[in-house]
């Protein structure tokens, strides 16, 4: 059984996709919507959490979408929760199952879980960053006993624009898992937290000496996590975050993504505070 | 590999002689410029140009490039890398030490096979630059006056001769079945030192700083109030990047025929100067001043590649400088940074 990277590698050109059948689609919100994709000949995906794919639509074009679905419930069927938001993205929630997608990769360095061993882990998703960082907390939570404690901080804009609402109310329930969730804008069913996501920082007590955080949201959230990370006592080298950029090619070739001398889609997504710190452009 | 002579007078026949099998393109005068194109009469061939509106990176990264055609609305995918065996005559010596970073790029990682397969059909045939073309260019500076291992053939006009100096075995094949060449004798290559010796004095340098400096005065330039000048100059037309020849950034778009069901995937020259080069989805752009985007070019091409590459990414040809409507020009912003480095009070980063 070969790897979706090495079928890909052996194409005439690396530009070509892999065709991909779409084998189930949920909505989650009005925006976002949840494709489960199967390869074909069993070609398993075997990518890392915060690895992304590049999705086509012949005759739309090519975006790059991270991969939701943690490794270890990842074989050659995989998921991807893609927001309407573009030309790809709208045409791309048109499609039924049955109907097929182009897809190459995975692409570029996801997060590195196995140095995360032994620690205590503080996931922050604001929005669509759950969609990147579910793959992590679920990789994370199949095999739970290697790891402290796991303390989850999401953010959303609404009620109505909660991701994963199941697997939310499943991490709720668990005893080993710290969940709190906050929306900026509430309606009249919400008894839950109120504000942007640093106010859930508040009331939190972490070991920080021994606690990794990884970030991921939009570009705007990430200044203001990191003051609070910071202020925490949390490393520099201990803070994570997925960056986003506009790979077009994911290989390291079309100049889109580039961060002074990195490419984000080569080097990246997933990068520490550390390594970009001092990097002008990079958040 | 060999070292021969060739006199001018064979040039013509030499041109014909290729092109029976293969196409040839080379510098040839147009408009009141020179632009490389492919040769159909050999008397338009002008080796000794001073320098091309666009480098020949156009033979290795076409301007728009299929990178496969989809049919069935992409249930059968087959790439199309056309080749077609070509001869580049007269590059020049910068664009050679331009291609040597094109090749890098494309060949590591992971691997880009439509440039590779043009790049393996193209037989380079480079040229000796024995006075300065133009006023912007400062390859001495840069260090590319003198041509990288690359060449198939490299030739030096010695008044009524050519040197050919054969530097790989798809060199040789270009002299294949063509007699006029001969040995080099000892008052050739006298005369071949002297050429060198006598062109270098010609040439100037321009940077008022080694350029080995030029990474580190570039990180220095970070914050400097400069890139806020050039960005109030700049209009974002790209055309530095276009007639770059390092610049490789592409975008990537989809025709569709009529069926809606087939059509081709294209690659196509894009520029980092326009707007909307580092914007994202969800409506983020990472550069979207003019002033971060001319800082972007200048540091991609004198610091960034050199940081992932090793080789500094501005070849000193000064076609960007030329192309500028707004006169912005590679020696006069990297000279500026180099003063405003050397400042004691670095008065910019006040602001």
């Amino acid at each position: 059984m070969t790897t979706l990277l090495k079928e890909t590698l052996q194409h005439s050109s690396i530009y070509i996709p892999t065709i991909a059948r779409i084998t189930a689609v949920r909505d989650l919100t009005e925006l976002e919507k949840l494709f489960t994709l199967e390869l074909p000949h069993h070609y398993s995906l075997s990518h890392r959490p915060g690895q992304f794919v590049e999705v086509s639509l012949m005759g739309v074009g090519e975006a790059p979408i991270s991969i939701t679905s943690s490794p270890s419930r990842t074989n050659s069927v995989f998921e991807l929760c893609i927001r309407r938001v573009g030309n790809l993205t709208n045409a791309l929630h048109q499609l039924q199952p049955g109907q097929f997608v182009g897809i190459r990769g995975p692409f570029g360095h996801g997060f590195p879980f196995e140095r995360f061993r032994g620690k205590d882990l503080l996931f922050v998703p604001g929005g669509l960053g759950l969609a990147p960082l579910r793959s992590l907390i679920n990789e994370v939570l199949d095999d739970r006993g290697k790891y402290g404690r796991i303390t989850i901080l999401y953010g959303a804009r609404s009620p109505q624009d909660l991701l994963f609402r199941d697997e939310l109310a499943e991490w709720q329930a668990r005893a080993d898992v710290d969940l709190h969730v906050t929306v900026d804008r509430p309606d009249d069913t919400w008894g839950g937290n109120i504000g942007v996501i640093t106010t859930l920082f508040k009331n939190l007590h972490l070991h920080a000496r021994n606690t990794v955080a990884v970030v991921v949201g939009p570009p705007v959230m990430y200044r203001f996590v990191l003051m609070e990370l910071l202020g925490k006592g949390i490393s520099e080298g201990n803070i994570w975050f997925s960056f986003e950029r506009r790979m077009k090619c994911g290989v390291g070739k079309c100049g889109h993504c580039q961060l002074q001398h990195i490419y984000t889609c080569q080097d990246g997504p997933s990068f520490s505070y550390a390594d970009i710190k001092h990097l002008e452009e990079a958040l | 590999m060999g070292f021969k002579i060739m006199p001018k007078s064979a040039l013509v026949d030499w041109v014909n002689h290729l092109r029976a099998g293969y196409r040839v393109v080379g510098p040839q005068p147009r408009h009141g410029q020179y632009v490389f194109a492919e040769i159909n009469d050999p008397a338009d061939l002008a080796l000794d140009y001073p320098t091309s509106v666009l480098p020949p990176k156009q033979y290795l990264l076409p301007p728009r490039e299929v990178l496969f055609n989809f049919q069935n609305s992409g249930m059968r995918i087959e790439a199309n890398i056309k080749v077609e065996p070509t001869v580049i005559l007269g590059v020049h010596t910068c664009d050679m030490h331009a291609i040597r970073l094109l090749d890098h790029v494309h060949n590591n990682g992971y691997a880009d096979q439509h440039y590779q397969t043009h790049r393996a059909n193209t037989y380079l045939v480079s040229i000796e630059c024995l006075k300065p073309c133009m006023e912007h260019s400062f390859c001495k500076s840069m260090g590319t006056l003198t041509v990288p291992e690359e060449f198939d053939l490299h030739l030096t006009d010695l008044g009524t001769a050519y040197t050919v100096d054969i530097g790989s075995e798809k060199g040789e094949k270009l002299l294949e079945g063509f007699d006029q060449v001969w040995e080099a004798s000892d008052d050739d290559y006298q005369l071949l030192s002297r050429v060198l010796t006598e062109k270098w004095p010609r040439f100037s340098y321009r940077l008022d700083f080694d350029v080995t400096e030029l990474p580190d005065i570039l990180n220095l330039s970070q914050k400097s109030g400069y890139w806020n000048e050039l960005g109030d100059r700049c209009l974002a037309c790209g055309m530095c990047t276009k007639v770059c020849p390092t610049c490789y950034c592409f975008d990537v778009s989809d025709n569709v025929d009529l069926t809606l069901k087939n059509g081709q995937r294209v690659r196509t020259w894009d520029s980092c100067q326009v707007e909307e080069f580092a914007l994202v989805a969800g409506g983020h752009n990472f550069r979207s001043k003019r002033a971060l985007r001319q800082r972007h070019r200048f540091l991609r091409k004198g610091k960034y590649q050199y940081e992932a590459f090793g080789m500094v990414g501005c070849v000193g040809c000064g076609r960007c400088a030329q192309a500028c409507l707004v006169h912005i020009t590679p020696v006069e912003t990297f000279n500026e940074l180099y003063r405003r480095s050397q400042r004691t009070e670095p008065a910019e980063v006040k602001a």
